[in-house]
């Protein structure tokens, strides 16, 4: 007799009932009684059908079961043993080349009017040395130009140009002079270009934010929450907090920008974490439209450093918030907690990913004096180099990079049913815990795994109590926030 | 599918994969069909099929279509009594003479293996 035996997948119960999400396909079924008691008779052992029908034979009649077992077959939830999972035949694909980008982060400065006590770019943890090193601290209008030139070589239709810092907005000129010659060369070269940039909010003036308004530019805003937390990290070289120099200033850019939904972006340390708080203030009394966090990168040395006990503590409130976000979306009203909404977009649309992010594939990030890195945290760093704006993408290194870092590198996530949505997490991340961009992020798998459930928790019940939310995301993102 | 209910976009992408799988390949004899089927226009003029007769290496086991394909062809299409010449490898100048099917059918000579 040939035994059934399991497949990759993660079993989760939402709104009363079962539900079945597959490894590696990402997608999600919801199960009846019957397919659910398979699935458990299976995943016990590994069992002959005339087995299963025995084993069931009180609860189910025996067509049903089979019935239920010809379509966990049909979608590789379960499989005969003698044959190996179908994923293991297939050789490992390599992504088309070549590859348009399609977001490209342009480091306008490395300098910043802050000095953040946990910055990646400037603490104990930086890759690129900006106060001695050969890159110039600020961008240049030329390099600015013939970035976007570059931007509009390797992009398709749409373009996305993102700019970032140090703090952005100490090169408002260039980012201005720049704006407009892209939408100029945009327009030439018949594509579409869209812009956004990161800023602490220390630098908003009055003119500034009607710039920022009349050209549409999408704003996100690094703060950390209430005066207390925010003024922990981010403070002024001095070591004075910048919380009553930026607070007043975001909620004027919140009144006088409309046209764009402006976002907060928290980081998160072992003495910060309270994300119900920070989203509280960030979102009723400050008014930002949504927030989204993320854990502080460093070195597992660092006090700040969220430890294994703080990511248990980091997994109960996203787990709090992120059910507060599934009651205000069932009855179709906003909620702003961001995490959990890109979460829910990759679930519906069965993301499984060969790599964790767009870095170094659709997403460039540009160092000031044009050289091309992996994303903008590696902007400047020799060692992640792809190139520069001028002679473009080094197709090589390009190349080699996406071969050594594909998922199926990396023997940890192998048997790890997070994988799809995760593949190994952040490089950068990986870059400053274990020293190497290959390496898969195991100081937070727990936590990866346990937010990842929760999203597919909300997701099933979303598709019961209201599944018109989801199918918002079957439009263009811009639309799917116009409806809410 | 009865017992279990595609959620999310891929799953619905599956279920349409497997039911395709399921249409491959279709028995002569079946009773009505279930669903409809793939429809063939009848008459001898306006169906040509290359032929499935031998794969590239000369042999059937890379077949794109069964063997049984060719038979199930004439069943259907009616058009011709037997097998068809292999236009993609043995010969591809089969049809040369034959620019409009309804007049010239003639002119489709046989081919014997060389």
């Amino acid at each position: 007799m040939i035994a059934l035996t399991a497949r990759e997948f993660h079993l989760f119960q939402a709104a009363g009932r079962d539900f079945l999400y597959l490894v590696p396909s990402a997608a999600i079924f919801a199960l009846d009684a019957p397919s659910a008691a398979v699935i458990r008779t299976i995943s016990e052992r590994k069992r002959a059908e005339e087995a299963v029908v025995a084993a069931l034979a009180d609860r189910f009649d025996a067509a049903t079961i089979r019935a239920a077992i010809r379509e966990l077959l049909d979608v590789r939830a379960i499989g005969h043993e003698h044959e190996p999972a179908p994923e293991a035949r297939t050789s490992r694909l390599l992504p088309m080349m070549p590859f348009p980008l399609s977001t490209m982060v342009l480091n306008v400065t490395n300098q910043c009017n802050l000095a953040c006590t946990y910055c990646y770019e400037y603490g104990e943890d930086k890759i690129v040395d900006t106060e001695h090193g050969r890159q110039s601290k600020f961008m240049s209008e030329r390099t600015a130009h013939e970035s976007v030139e570059f931007l509009l070589r390797e992009s398709g239709r749409i373009a996305h140009l993102t700019f970032f810092g140090g703090e952005t907005l100490l090169n408002f000129s260039v980012l201005k002079s720049t704006m407009a010659y892209a939408r100029r060369r945009a327009a030439e070269e018949g594509k579409e270009i869209d812009f956004s940039l990161t800023t602490n909010a220390t630098l908003l003036k009055p003119e500034i934010i009607d710039f920022l308004a009349e050209n549409h530019v999408g704003v996100t805003v690094s703060i950390d929450g209430p005066r207390e937390l925010q003024n922990k990290f981010r403070v002024f070289h001095n070591g004075a907090g910048s919380y009553d120099i930026v607070a007043p200033r975001i909620k004027e850019l919140l009144r006088v920008h409309r046209t764009r939904p402006i976002g907060a972006r928290v980081t998160l340390t072992s003495e910060t974490l309270d994300i119900r708080r920070i989203y509280r203030h960030l979102t009723e009394e400050i008014g930002f439209w949504e927030v989204g966090f993320a854990p502080v990168t460093t070195s597992s040395n660092q006090p700040y450093a969220i430890g294994e006990h703080g990511f248990e503590r980091l997994l109960d409130q996203f787990r709090a918030l992120a059910y507060e976000f599934l009651e205000q979306v069932a009855v179709n009203r906003h909620h702003g907690f961001s995490n959990v909404k890109d979460t829910l977009e990759e679930i519906h649309k069965g993301v499984s990913k060969a790599y964790p992010c767009g870095a170094g594939l659709g997403l460039l990030g540009v160092s000031t004096d044009g050289d091309v890195a992996l994303c903008h945290r590696f902007a400047g760093s020799d060692a992640h180099r792809l190139g520069d704006v001028r002679s473009g993408i080094d197709r090589a290194a390009q190349a080699a990079f996406l071969e050594r870092h594909h998922i199926d590198e990396k023997t940890d996530c192998s048997r790890c049913w997070a994988r799809p949505l995760c593949s190994g997490g952040c490089y950068h991340e990986a870059h400053v815990r274990y020293g190497a961009t290959t390496r898969p992020n195991l100081h937070y798998c727990e936590w990866i795994r346990g937010w990842t459930d929760t999203c597919l928790r909300i997701y099933g019940e979303l598709s019961e109590r209201n599944p018109q939310f989801l199918e918002r995301f079957d439009r263009d993102e811009a639309k799917a926030e116009a409806v809410l | 599918m009865t017992h279990l209910k595609p959620i999310n976009r891929k799953a619905g992408r599956i279920v349409e994969a497997t039911a395709d799988q399921k249409k491959d390949v279709v028995a002569l004899q079946q009773g009505p069909p279930q669903q409809p089927q793939p429809h063939f226009p009848l008459g001898c003029s306006l169906v040509f099929s290359p032929g499935w007769e031998a794969d590239s290496n000369g042999g059937t086991a890379g077949l794109c279509q069964p063997v049984e394909r060719d038979i199930f062809d004439c069943h259907v299409g009616c058009f011709w009594p037997a097998q068809v010449p292999d236009q993609l490898n043995h010969a591809p100048d089969w049809t040369a003479k034959c620019a409009s099917a309804q007049k010239d059918w003639r002119k489709l000579d046989l081919v014997f293996p060389g």
